[in-house]
């Protein structure tokens, strides 16, 4: 430790300061002291950089409000014609202008649960693998960035994949199970968004197993217990809640998802009747419709279901993410 | 020092270009570009043709072929120059708009019929099977039905899955308003109209969609525009006619019939047409254009700019239509369009005199 | 009571540990076929008349997508010329402000912010600029892009500057520097790349955007640079020539695809690689 006397204040400035390593905390002493003698430039008091600041904060909040608001009052023909029927409604004709969420709601809940389901059978384990078995090294590090490089990928790419790659796949055991051959439909939508949701529960996950206290593990250990057994009856019900957060936080993401899932969930605005119907999520119906919606009730009812997913996954959000802020992670 | 520096230098170089291309932008406004939306029944002819338009005027069209029901949306938006539609815009549609729309035709067109089968054999339709197709009622291909119409052809004891479109489509209005005719059932249980309440099958985007997805699908059939069925050498089949003739999708039979009775403002299904060997579920497609084209801020130079475009369309830009196989306007047709462009004004007075 | 035999606990574990690493390793297996599959189909694509032509008419062989490639560029410039000042700022605000109701509160909707689907923002930016103005257009598109940066870059921000030392500001200030200097001259500069990582990576974020975009930007097949038209862009070409029945498209729509991907996972690997260098050590 350096220590600087000015005048009157003696002030400790630890050895190297800033990013650069090689900067000495002297040459940046005298950098502020050249710029304090060379007199403001800024006017600005501190009360008024600091009202300046509160008002970029306050912002943040104003458009957040803005947003939701703006969502309301543009699904307010819809709100009042239908009323809280929309959402069990299942009849979705424009010719008609009658419209109901029920097709979507189920298809947005099918697919979410279903990827849900299929990406924890995967993100557990990578959970377990990085946090408990592999933590350091090269091969953790490898398979992290792997894992981060899933979810840097972008929806509309995962899309193009999965129509040219996975549908032909599930075509072909389509035909072999006798079901109508689409390709398309909840099954291909929901491995889809299994593999795009994978990162967000696994990265959760392996910080919580991390932080399991090391002197429970220990102790379970030298009581004679195996690997296994320690992650079976000490780890996991310890990290539980906020493995549970992770997958919420996965579920968020699943619910909100458009792009991947337009192009290959088979666009039926028809209740599915099975994994190999095609359907449509609130997301891809909006997708596919929003820009000709000939008439304001149609086009505010898309806006509800737009209101409907955000209120939704703003919902699920914060609640994983108050659970994951319990347990201490990520602070 | 350096490093420090260099990212600051960074930094302010993004801003610094970020706000360059900004003001860049404004300040090319004058750049003259056209925006319009709407039908993929056309958008192989339309891109052509705006292609052409552009290298030998200079003029910029940028036409969006989000479907009818999209373009038709915009229009009264006011978001877009013209609307490309194959669909007539229903009285509410109209009352929703803000001022009287124009429907100017700018070619004809033939919904086809077209299917994913081995082998890629010719199949003869008539109007009552392919309504119950559509319906849902056969769902199978070795239907006994189809199989009668269709000796010689060995049909597969395959599902038959239909495609239909997902988004608010003129080729849905043409297609639908041919079943209402020629079936009481589907004009009961269905309806006509850009959007529909289909009753089974896969939705595609725009007419490329459907025929993706038919490309894709064994055992499936959808209906798109000929072009589609013919740029991707899909097998299409002939359909009975009301004179009872079965008549393939050709230029000719399109212009076969599309030479009837056209009215003034030539708002006019060509649907299960009366000539004899006219393809009966064709239809025209139509540019819509506000009878006032002060709208939404627009000058008086962009409105003359529409008005040459859709009057290069309606003459020069017909001999495109031809190769691509769309049935270009008859004389008939081209006086009556003629005279609606010239009725388009800019504030009241007329600008093409 | 009979206890279980060590020798098959044993054997459950170790069944257990080789079930986690299979599993472990099948679930990076998609992220090799994605990027297998673009590669050996998009590799081939690119060209120099690729890159520097703009699309062709429906149909026709050739074309490119070098309308796509600026209108991207355009479209982040503007999105990070929204949300760079204004996020800034705010992440500056909430590490200053560690507590407080206000600041509480405005973390609060930095995350909700953050989780607002994609089509949710599109559909704000088309009811506060599309229809406001009339028409469609890159700047509309570019602040549905700018609200999805936001979040991320006013997170990073607050991230990075809570890292700095106490003691650096206390030394500023104790020489007589302003307030205002010392965070904009002193603190700011000190966590400069922590800053500039937060905004690669939200550029990274929206670089791939599509759904914001369908009815904004709208798309474009010119090559335009006015930011009051609309716009093309790689993930909106993606997806119109993805689901075209032309394979000609196909084949552009994997070029494209090549050329996002290989953009989108390199800034996020340079980032972390960024952020392994710089990171603030004390």
């Amino acid at each position: 430790m350096i220590k600087e006397r000015t005048d009157s204040i003696s002030v400790e400035l630890p050895e190297r300061v800033g990013i650069l390593m090689d900067r000495s905390a002297e040459d940046f002493l005298a950098k502020i002291r050249k710029r304090a003698m060379a007199g403001w430039k800024f006017g600005l008091s501190e009360s008024s950089f600091r009202k300046i600041l509160s008002v970029a904060g306050a912002f943040v909040l104003l458009l957040l409000l803005a947003i939701f608001f703006s969502l309301l009052i543009a699904s307010f023909p819809a709100i009042r014609n239908f009323g809280i029927q929309f959402l069990f409604s299942s009849t979705w004709d424009p010719v008609r202008n009658e419209f109901g969420a029920f097709p979507f709601i189920v298809g947005t809940l099918a697919t979410s649960f279903l990827a849900l389901i299929i990406s924890v059978v995967f993100s557990l384990p990578i959970s377990i693998f990085l946090g408990e078995y592999s933590a350091q090294g090269s091969m953790a590090t490898f398979i992290k960035s792997m894992i981060e490089l899933l979810a840097g990928v972008p929806s509309v790419i995962y899309g193009f994949c999965g129509l040219f790659l996975l549908a032909p796949v599930v075509r072909t055991l389509e035909m072999k199970l006798g079901v109508a051959p689409y390709g398309v439909g909840i099954l291909t939508a929901s491995l889809v968004l299994s593999i795009m949701i994978i990162p967000y529960s696994a990265s959760i996950g392996r910080e919580v197993i991390s932080l399991v206290p090391s002197d429970l593990k220990e102790a379970a250990l030298s009581l004679g217990g195996t690997r296994f057994e320690v992650i079976r009856k000490v780890i996991l019900p310890y990290a539980g809640s906020g493995i549970a957060a992770g997958i919420l936080l996965s579920l968020g993401r699943a619910l909100g998802e458009t792009m991947a899932v337009t192009m290959v969930i088979g666009n039926s605005n028809f209740i599915p009747k099975s994994i190999f119907s095609p359907a449509n999520t609130l997301a891809s119906v909006i997708a596919n419709e929003f820009t000709e919606a000939t008439g304001s009730l149609y086009l505010s009812s898309l806006i509800e279901l737009g209101l409907v997913l955000f209120v939704v996954t703003t919902v699920i959000n914060l609640m994983g993410k108050w659970i994951v802020r319990r347990m201490g992670v990520g602070e | 020092m350096k490093r420090r520096s260099k990212m600051v230098k960074g930094l302010k170089l993004i801003t610094i270009v970020s706000i360059l291309f900004v003001f860049c932008g404004m300040g090319l406004a004058k750049d003259v570009e056209l925006t319009a939306a709407g039908a993929t029944f056309p958008y192989p002819l339309y891109s052509k043709m705006f292609d052409v338009y552009n290298k030998e005027n200079g003029i910029k069209v940028n036409y969006q072929a989000i479907g009818s029901g999209g373009g038709i949306r915009q229009l009264i938006n006011k978001t877009v120059d013209f609307a490309g539609s194959d669909a007539i815009m229903s009285d509410k549609e109209l009352a929703e708009a803000p001022a009287p729309i124009l429907h100017i035709p700018t070619c004809a067109g033939a919904v086809v019929i077209t299917y994913n089968l081995s082998g890629n054999p010719q199949l003869k339709f008539t109007p009552d099977i392919i309504a119950d197709i559509f319906l849902g009622k056969i769902n199978k291909w070795n239907d006994r039905r189809l199989a009668e119409i269709n000796p010689g052809v060995k049909l597969p004891d395959m599902a038959m899955t239909v495609v239909h479109r997902s988004d608010g489509s003129g080729t849905t209005f043409i297609f639908s308003g041919y079943l209402s005719k020629v079936s009481s059932e589907w004009k009961e249980k269905v309806g006509s109209g850009t959007s529909l309440n289909w009753p089974t099958g896969l939705g595609g985007k725009g007419n490329p969609g459907v025929a993706g997805l038919v490309q894709q699908t064994p055992g499936s059939i959808g209906y798109v525009e000929l072009i589609y069925a013919l740029q991707n050498k899909m097998p299409y089949g002939p359909v009975k006619n009301k004179k009872g003739n079965f008549v393939t999708a050709t230029l000719a039979s399109t212009s076969k019939a599309a030479d009837t009775n056209l009215p003034d403002d030539m708002k006019v299904m060509l649907t299960d047409t009366d000539a004899p060997d006219g393809y009966p579920i064709s239809g025209f497609t139509w540019v819509l254009a506000y009878k006032d084209l002060n709208y939404g801020g627009r000058t008086e130079e962009k409105a003359k700019d529409v008005v040459k475009l859709l009057w290069w369309m309606t003459h020069e830009g017909q001999k495109y239509a031809e190769p691509l196989d769309y049935a270009p306007l008859s004389k008939k047709a081209v006086e009556k369009a003629e005279k609606l462009i010239k009725s388009i004004t800019y504030n009241g007075s007329v600008i093409m005199k | 009571m009979k206890e279980p035999s060590i020798r098959g606990r044993i054997l459950w574990d170790k069944l257990f540990k080789a079930l986690i690493v299979l599993l472990t390793f099948c679930s990076i297996l998609p992220m090799f076929f994605i990027l297998f599959f673009i590669t050996s189909k998009g590799v081939s694509v690119i060209n120099w008349r690729f890159l520097t032509h703009l699309p062709k008419p429906v149909g026709e062989i050739g074309g490119g997508i070098s309308n796509a490639i600026i209108g991207t560029f355009m479209l982040i410039g503007i999105a990070t010329v929204f949300s760079v000042p204004a996020g800034t700022l705010a992440g500056i605000f909430l590490s200053e402000n560690r507590k407080g109701r206000l600041a509480s509160l405005i973390r609060l909707c930095v995350e909700t912010l953050q989780g607002i689907p994609s089509i949710v923002i599109g559909i704000i930016a088309y009811i506060w600029l599309v229809v406001s103005m009339g028409s469609f257009s890159a700047l509309s598109g570019g602040l549905a892009l700018g609200l999805m940066m936001l979040p991320v870059i006013i997170t990073s921000t607050e991230e990075t500057l809570k890292l700095i030392p106490e003691s650096l500001r206390e030394a500023s200030l104790s020489l007589g520097v302003s307030y205002p200097r010392t965070i904009l001259k002193v603190i700011l500069p000190a966590g400069i790349s922590g800053i500039m990582t937060g905004i690669l990576l939200s550029i990274a974020r929206v670089a791939g955007e599509t759904a914001p975009l369908l009815f904004t930007a709208f798309g474009s097949p010119f090559m335009n640079l006015n930011i009051l038209k609309p716009i093309n862009s790689l993930p909106l070409m993606i997806f119109n020539y993805a689901t075209s029945p032309y394979p000609e498209w196909h084949t552009l729509a994997w070029g494209a695809s090549f050329i996002l991907i290989v953009v989108v996972l390199g800034l996020n690997l340079f980032t972390k690689a960024a952020t392994k260098k710089w990171k603030v050590q004390f």
